[in-house]
């Protein structure tokens, strides 16, 4: 394991490197991570599951082609060419992992947290999910509950649409929108 | 199996990055694959590959195979050369100050 001066130390000699040879700018980099530090995350996502729980053509438009759909909205770019949107139900749960990296749909829910690209959730969500979801998120899930482990790749990058709560009948798209979660829309928590 | 890390969060405000220069090599890989100067399939491969490699005892530190991954990927399609990016980082450890 190298230590955090070398790291640091790496990175810079990358980006000059890359600056020096005019494949980036000098900015490029501070600009990227100021809109992705700022910009975009799961506000965008909760948009998306707002928009499909208020209208039922978009949903359907969602469930088909995610990434149309979510255009539609403004949201794409790096990472949301292959959006595949996920509906839980009463009776399916849907929950994504990424076994091999940590593919995350990044238009609608930003970079993703440090559980998500931890080795252990990757190898336990997929092995026992029913078991990481009760313990680890405290999300037990009734046995007649059919749990769905959505494994990410560079082709398909998976979100959940979780079902709308109870309770919030007439409440409009933005009102919706500010109860949508990350986790929900990663299918480890329920609204 | 092991458990998973304390800090699994209930809400949405932690903390992205660790360190300043984890977002760093974030922002490298982005502007990169933006520019075309590298395919992100490319880079994932490798990230793939870095983080199968790492060795089990050590903590995990993601981003450090994100930036294993990315010196690989930008060496492969030849956009560096191993010898100018070791030289550069022993010149800046050397004078930590620039």
């Amino acid at each position: 394991m190298s230590d955090d001066a070398e790291l640091r130390a790496r990175v810079k000699a990358l980006e000059s490197l890359l600056v020096e040879r005019g494949l980036i700018g000098a900015d490029t980099v501070d600009d990227i991570v100021e809109v992705y530090e700022s910009e975009i995350g799961p506000l965008l996502g909760a948009k998306v599951v707002a928009k499909a729980w208020v209208d039922p053509d978009f949903k359907e438009r969602l469930l088909s082609d995610a990434t149309a759909a979510c255009a539609e909205l403004g949201i794409g770019g790096l990472q949301g060419e292959h959006l595949v949107a996920v509906e839980n139900t009463d009776t399916v749960h849907n929950v994504v992992v990424c076994t091999l990296c940590s593919c995350y749909p990044w238009p609608v829910l930003g970079i993703p947290p440090n559980w998500y690209k931890s080795p252990e959730y990757r190898a336990r969500m997929v092995a026992e999910p029913r078991q990481v979801l009760a313990q680890d998120f405290a999300l037990p899930l009734g046995e007649d509950v059919e749990i769905r482990v959505q494994d990410s790749s560079a082709e398909i990058r998976y979100f959940t649409v979780p079902q709308r709560p109870a309770g919030t009948e007439g409440w409009d798209e933005e009102r919706l929108a500010s109860v949508v979660t990350r986790e929900s829309m990663v299918g480890v928590a329920v609204l | 199996m092991t458990e998973l890390p304390a800090d699994v969060p209930r809400s949405n405000g932690e903390l992205l990055f660790e360190f300043p220069w984890e977002s760093r090599a974030f922002g490298l890989a982005v502007a990169l694959a933006d520019s075309g100067a590298l395919e992100w399939d490319d880079f994932r491969a490798e990230l793939v590959k870095a983080i199968g490699e790492r060795d089990p005892e050590t903590p995990y530190r993601y981003y450090e195979y994100w930036l294993i991954a990315l010196e690989r990927a930008l060496v492969s399609v030849g956009v560096l050369d191993t010898s100018a990016l070791s030289a550069s980082v022993r010149s800046l450890m050397d004078h930590p100050e620039h």
